[in-house]
Order: C-alpha cells, then structure tokens, then sequence
C-alpha cells in the first residue's frame, strides 16, 4: 500500500476542514447552491434523486483491511448498512445527510481515503487493472505508475477546469482488465526492443453518447517521459477541446474532429517545450515504489481439491498468480438476484478479515464491480471459500451470464433516463443455475441507465441501455461489444423493448447462441464474431423474422 | 397553436436531507406528492418555482413537473421518473417506501 506522507495527511486533511467551512456556509446561506455545487462535486458529493450520495475514490481500485473496515463503519454510522462498488474503483454511498459528509471525510482521511475529484471537469480516479502486482501476465505493477498521476492531477492547479471530465486508467498486461481503450488516456505497459518499460499511450477513447475507442497517441513513451507527456496531452485538451458543447467536450472529440495526427504534433511541441523544467525527485518515485512491493510469499502443503462447490469456485472466481503457488480470488458481489456491486458493512468486514487473515492484508476493487483477494496461497482456498460462502459471497459466477456490470440508473442517478438495476436483477434469477450459467459460458452483459453509459454497455458481448421512449421506460440492445485489448463497440440490433420484454430478450439471445455455437468452447463473442448479428436479430425480433420467411 | 397546458407541481430536494419535496399550499414543504400545490396555468406555475427558488435555505434544485389529478383532486406524479422518486429505489425498501404508513 502507498503509505500518506506528512504532505499528504495535511492535504487531505486540510480539505476536510475548508469543505467542513464550506458546508456551514451554505447551510448559514452565506453561499448560494449555485456557488456551493461545483465545491461539494469537487469532494464527490452529488444529489441524487432521492438523497444526496458521497462517492469515493479508491485509487487505482487498491485497499488494505483497515480501509475497507472503515468503509463500512461510515456505511453504518451515516448511511444505510451498505456501499455500491461502482465501474470506476470506486464506491458510493446513496443516503448521506449533508451535515454528516464533513464527518465522512474526516473518518476516510483517517485511512488515507478522500472523494476528491471523484466529480467534476478534472482528472478523475485513476483506473487500474484490479489484478495489479499479482496477474501472472504482467509486465509491470501498474499501481505506481497510476500513484504517481493521482499525485500530480490532484489539484492540479491547471487542470481543475477542463472541458469536460477526464478519466485515466493503466495496465501492467497485455491482457487489458483495464478498458483502456474506453478512456480518455489509456496506458499500456509494453517494452522496446532494448527490454525496458514504457507505456502506449493511448488517447480519445470513451463510451457516452458518442462512444470511441481510443487511438495510439504514442507507442513507446519512456517511463522517465510519463509526466510531461501527460501534462502535455492535457495542455494541448485543455486549449483546444471545445467548450462550446458539453457533448462535444470530451478528447475523443478533439482527436476525432482535428485528426490524430494534428493532436500528436501539437503534444510533441508541448512536450519538447517542458520536458526539461519537468522533473519528478528520484525520492517521491522511490517512496511511490516502496508501497507497491510483493508481499511476504508463504510456503505450504497445497491439498488436493476434491468437493465440488470448491472445486467450481475455484475453477471459476480464481485466475493465475505470479507466484504458482498463489491464486487470485475474485469475490462476486453478484449474488443471484442482488444489485450488481453492493456490499453490506457485515460483508464489508467479512472481506477485510479475509484479507488480514489470508490475504496478505490486500484487497481491490474491479470496474466490474467484483472484490479481489489479489494474493491468496493455493494451501488458503479451502478457508476462504468457507469464509465467503458464511457471508453470502461465494457465488461462483465471476465472467458468466450473472456477473452483470449496471450502472445504478434510474433507482438513484438523477441523470438516469431508465432502472438499470432490476433488470440486472431480474436476469440473474432467469438464469440462477449456476450448471446452466457454466454451460452457457463466459459472457458480459452490460446494462446503463442512460446515455452516458457508466454501465459500460457499448463493450457488453450484450449490451443494455435504458432509455425514456415516450414516458415510458425502454431498453435497446448492443450486440458483441468488447472492452479488452480487442476492444469493439457493440452493434445496435434494433428497435428497443420494453421493462417487461427485456428480460426474455436476452434469454432469446442466448438461446440463440446455445443453438448456433460450434462447440461448447466457441464462447457468445467467438460466435457473434463468425456468424454476425442475423441470427441474434432474428431470435431478438420473431415477428419480423416470420414476416420476412413468409415474404 | 400553444399547447394546452398541464397541470403542474413544484418538487426540489430538502438542503439537509436531501430528501424529496414538493411545495405546499401554505408556502412549505411537504414530503408527501398529495400535498402539493398545483399550478393551472403557466404564470401561476412561473410563480410558484420562483417562490421556491427563493427558499435557497430549505432546498436545492427546485423544478417543475408534471403532475394529475386523482378523484379527491390531489396530484399524483405522471411521468415513471417522478413516480420513483414518490417512493425510492425499487432494489431495497429505503427512501420514502421505508417509513410510509402502509
């Protein structure tokens, strides 16, 4: 873990305090709401439709026990029991009151946690693959890379308001968990040919409502390069992204309108212009570095496996370590019929003592709304999997049709146009079978309840998105969108369907697949890419289908 | 030709809680939907979001919406959107559902 320094500890708490200002003032009315606003977003406090909500960042989606002990103790004393883990590392409590929020902060600093720039045209929480530092596919730890940016666009002094907000994540893997291509900046850790580390730079990637993957800025930026490069790219954002339309703001539309290759002209100017006065001290990267060492491996006897329900666990919520004798455990906040990424406090505990106990005091939080135990001894599973399964949390669905990602939607986000959570609920219990879910196999279904697409469902294998057609609530489909390093926007099937059709859409869907698919190792994405979207519409779309044979 | 207008309530969300409200006849506000005050006419709808607007101290983010009539003449939400935020999230008993009197 990144320990706070002395610095960081006055800074974060010295926020606590001016907001705590802030807040007495608007409450005195010395402040109007339209002067308060931008300050309470700029320390993640939004008002939602039925409540205020308190998002917290959780940088680079990594957490300690201690961490995860006070999430929970600020969800039961000043919320409702229980936090949702959202796509973007970071986790949301829906019921604040506002004169409670300057308590939360202060019980967050605590720990080395802020809201900081959770909210607003700034940088926001940098994004990380949530298997950083354990992955057996990994270059290099991301963590100290997406540190180091935390640090620098924290209250960057010039980048408070930009055109729109930017989101930054990083991957130490070929295999990007990360969504880097969905982002405004997307970092790749790759090597040169001498061997060494370095990033790609990738630019103008997004989802929303005009969804781009983003394209290579730079193929090999030296790591020494990182920070005038970014400062650069955000330079050259900040003078020329267009502020005269919010929907037109963002860098993908910047790249897209005056070409990629203008923006990596204007960047090497910037660059070679600051590139000398720019120096990052040899003792903060160090000190970055120190907190992101390996654990303490163990050594012990790993026993054969020989109960089922284990045995599914672990083929399904477990992936390779670094270390052979290790696992990655992925904990499902999915349970069937639950809200995609809510927790309880009780849980909450649950994984936290875990982690102290067999976890080597690590935890992390997935864009896929999941918990991880990034450095679990094989010897442990069996523990763990008794631990979790005490607590409701040994579902083992990670990566099939149940493990859906959703926005909160319409049942909290005022910007909602449709529910996106009881849809979500409603096709886990359709598909409850944890054999039927195995069998139908690794699948992503992606549901947003609105435009701005937080569910992510432009990169489902099925996508889901709620809009308001008339009054009334509507749900149209994307078919074989991608968020890895193959990373695709899904296709639009056709008309939407309404809150009662969706779900016996996507069964349709699936069945479909069931009957088209080569073998039971084609997965959804494999077949979609060979066979296209005519088979899916036609199961979408019978009626039409029927019309079109009698034709 | 204008369209013929609807009627309409004044809602915002309490400056402490945060919860939902709606302004009231007398000039407050109510938690409850039934309680508001209904506009008839655009002017008289002009009027009433200006009275809330200027009640910075109590509220945030006061806005017009839509709103019917049931047999007794109290409104009742129309659009589904201002029907949820009656109630609360449908994935858990919080929000207004958890201390309604039913």
């Amino acid at each position: 873990m990144y320990d706070y320094t002395d610095f960081d500890r006055e800074f974060v708490y010295g926020r606590v305090a001016e907001f705590r200002e802030q807040v007495k003032r608007r409450v005195d009315g010395s402040m109007t709401e339209d002067e308060f606003k931008p300050l309470r977003l700029m320390n993640g406090l939004y008002l939602q439709l039925h409540a205020y909500m308190l998002r917290v960042a959780i940088p680079y989606g990594t957490l300690n026990s201690r961490q995860m002990d006070q999430l929970a103790y600020i969800a039961d004393t000043w919320d409702k029991g229980y936090g949702h883990f959202t796509t973007r590392q970071n986790i949301q409590y829906n019921w604040p009151k506002l004169a409670d929020v300057p308590e939360m902060l202060e019980a967050l600093a605590d720990v080395g946690m802020h809201a900081i720039q959770t909210s607003g045209n700034t940088i926001r929480n940098v994004t990380a693959d949530h298997f950083a530092g354990a992955a057996a596919d990994e270059i290099e730890d991301p963590r100290p890379t997406a540190e180091l940016i935390r640090q620098w666009s924290t209250d960057h002094p010039e980048f408070q308001f930009l055109p729109r907000k930017f989101k930054v994540a990083v991957t130490g893997s070929p295999n990007d968990r990360a969504v880097t291509k969905a982002h405004d900046i997307g970092l790749r850790m790759v090597r040169n040919e001498a061997g060494e580390p370095g990033y790609e730079v990738i630019v103008g990637g997004g989802l929303g409502r005009t969804p781009m993957i983003g394209k290579v800025l730079k193929d090999f930026l030296p790591k020494a390069d990182l920070l005038p490069y970014l400062e650069a790219v955000m330079q050259v954002y900040n003078l020329h992204g267009r502020r005269d339309n919010k929907y037109k703001a963002r860098i993908k539309i910047l790249v897209h309108e005056e070409s990629l290759e203008t923006m990596q002209a204007r960047v090497a100017e910037v660059f070679e212009r600051i590139r000398d006065d720019f120096e990052v001290p040899q003792d903060l990267i160090d000190h970055i570095e120190s907190g992101f060492q390996q654990p303490a491996y163990k050594s012990a006897d790993i026993a054969p496996v020989f109960d089922g329900a284990l045995r599914s666990f672990i083929d399904t919520n477990t992936q390779p370590h670094k270390n052979p004798d290790y696992a990655i455990v992925t904990i499902s906040i999915k349970a069937i019929g639950q809200t995609p990424g809510d927790a309880t406090s009780d849980q909450m505990r649950v994984m936290a003592q875990i982690a102290r106990d067999y976890g080597h005091d690590e935890l992390r939080i997935s864009h896929e709304q999941n918990v991880i135990l990034p450095h679990v001894h094989r010897a442990d599973l069996p523990a763990v999997f008794a631990a979790l399964k005490d607590a409701g949390l040994a579902t083992a669905n990670v990566g099939l049709v149940s493990d859906i990602i959703a926005c909160p939607g319409m049942d909290y986000c005022a910007l909602a146009t449709a529910r996106s959570i009881p849809v979500a609920q409603q096709i886990s219990e359709a598909f409850a079978d944890l054999d039927a879910q195995r069998d139908i196999g690794p699948l992503k279904i992606k549901i947003s309840g609105c435009i701005n697409a937080c569910g992510h469902h432009h990169v489902g294998h099925i996508g889901i998105l709620g809009l308001d057609r008339a009054g009334v609530e509507n749900y149209q489909i994307t078919l074989g969108g991608d968020g890895t390093e193959t990373a695709t926007v899904g296709e639009r099937a056709g008309p939407g369907f309404a809150y009662d059709e969706i779900v016996p859409a996507v069964q349709r869907l699936i069945t479909a697949y069931l009957d088209l698919r080569t073998s039971p190792e084609e997965e959804f994405l494999a077949a979609y890419r060979r066979v296209g979207m005519a088979p899916f519409k036609a199961a979408l779309y019978p009626e039409q289908a029927e019309k079109a044979n009698a034709a | 030709m204008p369209k013929p207008f609807k009627s309409q309530i004044v809602t915002a969300n309490d400056l402490m809680m945060g919860d939902v409200i709606y302004l009231t006849p007398e000039g407050g506000w109510s938690r409850d939907h039934a309680d508001a005050i209904v506009a008839t006419s655009q002017d008289e709808a002009d009027e009433l979001l200006a009275q809330a607007q200027a009640q910075q101290l109590k509220i945030v983010g006061p806005y017009l919406a839509e709103a019917v009539l049931d047999d007794a003449g109290r409104p009742g939400p129309v659009h589904f959107r201002e029907a949820f935020r009656t109630r609360g999230p449908s994935n858990y008993h919080h929000g207004k559902q958890e201390t309604a009197a039913v």
